[in-house]
């Protein structure tokens, strides 16, 4: 019966053709708006957390100064030496780790020059954010230990410094060092904030310290933790340990900041998830119109056919039968509406994922819940009118002109 | 769902098809109150052709909606094959119709843009028959009606006469045991009458269809083994 009330209702949109399509096109676009809203978002979403994952797996930064933000951001002391040996002695669930230690500053070589960021890392540093040497060496135990000044640069440094010429084994000049090139690093890419992580020259910390800052001090340490889940444990371990060490009485603000990136990847995609959810919302406010478009056509469809009501009635069709009919007919209404916009909605965001080079992620679970919500209006707007029409009493409904 | 009322005896018993027992059908209140049946008692007996005949308010059309079980008495009785259709519901009369009863009205009634074919076989869809069923049968009943050669096209692309066919075959395609027919030849010309009026008369005679029409053309009543002539609420000549 059921089928047979469904092929009955396709063939009653199909009669209608042109006004059926107008009908759905409100379930379309409400749908087609939900399923692009959430797709895009899905993407941006994956993308921060891609972005965000190539800064380093699992990394956390401590770094001195207060975490606030704005513009009366506190300096604290750097860290030295000792803070970094306690961490590695007492912190467990690290995996790697490195001091570092920053300058931007410009290098020269020939009569080229290019303004990067120059830092100086342990051995750590490579495997906590992932850099890998593409060609060349990597720093000898005796280099990093005695500060002999060789050094590893980008992509982007090789560039613009060495252009079309190998450059291991030339020499570049940072402040007044001169220094060995002996790897050059793989391509990084763009950071999720938009950093070029290929402009950078690498050199032993200690060279660094010795020949280019002139003191101990280190201006930042990365951690990289053993898994995802202990994140949190080794940052509170960093915190206290610091806090320790840095004589840092109980309510007061700490002078140092430990950044988790897994912290900043979750705001931004929290920040893209409300972001969904508004659009969202919006986009269900069109299913609503959809749904009051679909009841506003099946009163005028129960009207007009209010001859056929009567003549199924008289040929023995149940009330419930003729509620059923209508109400299926709705539901095939807003059924193909959800399935064109769902249609509608992959295809655009496809074409949006696209041109902003987002990845396309079809969310199983979205199409899904499209299909049921357009079921849901289907039934819902559809109740009305095909109650009206099973209650048509025979007799009047078969002498409806 | 409502189960179907089972009329009393086989096919073939004795009991009438339709009998009334002092049906009243009292519309409106008061002042306004119109009597539609006065307490009329009438008997149809299986394989009779009756044709109904009165001027427009003398209650033949009371009558055959409650013949048709589409309507209720007020008072008295109304027993269909011995059923009493008074203490049925909505949806067993439902049942009763679709299970005993053919109907065609004057103006055809078949769905816009729905073939012949598909027209024929919605009975049958009501009736839980399996597609491949239906559609023999459909096909057998415009057979009987001359119109199987017309079963793919549109009601649009059918004449009036043939149309009325297709009812016709719509009404006897479930071998209901009560074919009810409202004025059925009041959209037609003089020729398409005497077909349809024909047919009428075959399916009566040769497949023993009990046969209800009304009419208020005295040519077509003649048709009839039985004229019943109501005026004002009550029966005035053709009782048993």
């Amino acid at each position: 019966m059921l089928w047979a009330t469904l092929i009955m209702s396709l063939r009653e949109v199909r009669k209608n053709a042109l006004r059926s399509f107008l009908t759905m096109l409100g379930i379309m676009i409400g749908v087609g708006a939900v399923i692009a809203m959430v797709t895009i978002g899905e993407g941006a979403t994956q993308k921060v957390r891609s972005d965000v994952g190539a800064l380093g797996e699992n990394m956390l930064v401590v770094s001195p100064g207060a975490a606030r933000r704005g513009p009366e951001r506190t300096a604290g002391n750097p860290f030295q030496k000792d803070d970094v040996e306690a961490i590695e002695r007492e912190v467990t669930g690290i995996k790697a780790l490195s001091p570092t230690a920053q300058s931007n500053t410009t290098v020269v070589v020939g009569n080229q020059n290019w303004p990067t960021s120059v830092i100086g890392v342990d051995e750590g540093y490579f495997e906590v954010r992932g850099y890998k040497i593409e060609m060349g060496r990597s720093f000898s135990e005796v280099e990093a230990a005695s500060g002999t000044p060789v050094c590893i640069i980008g992509k982007t440094v090789r560039d613009n410094l060495f252009p079309g010429t190998m450059p291991m084994g030339q020499r570049i000049r940072v402040k007044q060092v001169s220094c060995l090139v002996v790897g050059l690093l793989a391509s990084k890419g763009q950071a999720a904030m938009g950093g070029d992580q290929d402009d950078v020259v690498l050199m032993p910390l200690r060279a660094f310290q010795r020949r280019i800052a002139g003191n101990n001090n280190i201006s930042s340490v990365y951690l990289q933790v053993e898994q995802a889940e202990l994140t949190s444990s080794v940052q509170a371990q960093v915190e206290d340990l610091m806090r320790e060490r840095r004589r840092i009485q109980p309510g007061a603000v700490d002078d140092f900041n430990v950044r988790n990136m897994q912290e900043i990847a979750d705001t931004m995609s929290s920040v893209t998830a409300s972001m969904t959810g508004l659009l969202g919302g919006i986009a269900a406010v069109s299913l609503l119109v959809g749904g009051i478009g679909i009841m506003n056509i099946m009163l005028v469809s129960v009207t007009e056919r209010t001859r056929e009501v009567g003549t199924r009635l008289a040929i023995g069709a149940l009330a419930s039968e003729v509620l059923l009919q209508f109400l299926v007919e709705a539901v095939v209404l807003a059924l193909l509406g959800g399935i064109l916009g769902i249609l509608f909605g992959l295809s655009l965001s496809y074409a949006a994922t696209q041109s902003l080079s987002l990845p396309f992620v079809i969310s199983p679970g979205t199409v899904a819940g499209a299909f049921a919500f357009s079921a849901a209006v289907g039934v819902i707007f559809g109740y009305l009118p095909a109650r009206k029409a099973a209650r048509l009493n025979p007799i009047e409904a078969l002498r409806h002109e | 769902m409502a189960e179907l009322p089972r009329p009393e005896g086989g096919p073939n018993a004795a009991f009438p098809i339709v009998e009334f027992r002092r049906v009243e059908k009292i519309y409106g209140e008061g002042e306004s109150e119109v009597r539609a049946l006065d307490g009329v008692d009438m008997r149809i007996d299986p394989g009779e052709f009756v044709s109904i005949m009165g001027s427009s308010g003398s209650g033949k059309s009371t009558a055959m909606n409650m013949i048709g079980c589409l309507d209720v008495p007020t008072s008295g009785a109304y027993l269909f094959r011995g059923v009493n259709v008074c203490n049925l519901d909505q949806d067993q009369r439902a049942l009763l119709r679709r299970h005993f009863i053919g109907f065609v009205f004057q103006g055809f009634n078949l769905l816009a843009r729905t073939t012949a074919l598909e027209n024929v076989e919605l009975p049958l869809i009501y009736r839980r028959v399996p597609a491949e069923e239906r559609r023999r049968r459909a096909l057998k009943a415009l057979d009987l009606v001359g119109l199987s050669s017309r079963a793919g096209h549109t009601s649009a692309k059918l004449s009036g006469g043939q149309q009325q066919r297709v009812a016709i075959a719509r009404a006897l395609v479930t071998e209901p045991s009560l074919l009810l027919a409202d004025e059925p030849t009041g959209n037609l010309d003089t020729a398409r009458k005497a077909e349809i009026m024909e047919l009428m008369v075959q399916l009566n005679r040769e497949h023993g269809i009990t046969v209800v029409m009304v009419t208020h053309e005295p040519d077509m009543a003649e048709y009839g083994t039985r004229t019943i002539v109501f005026r004002d609420g009550k029966i005035i000549s053709g009782n048993h």
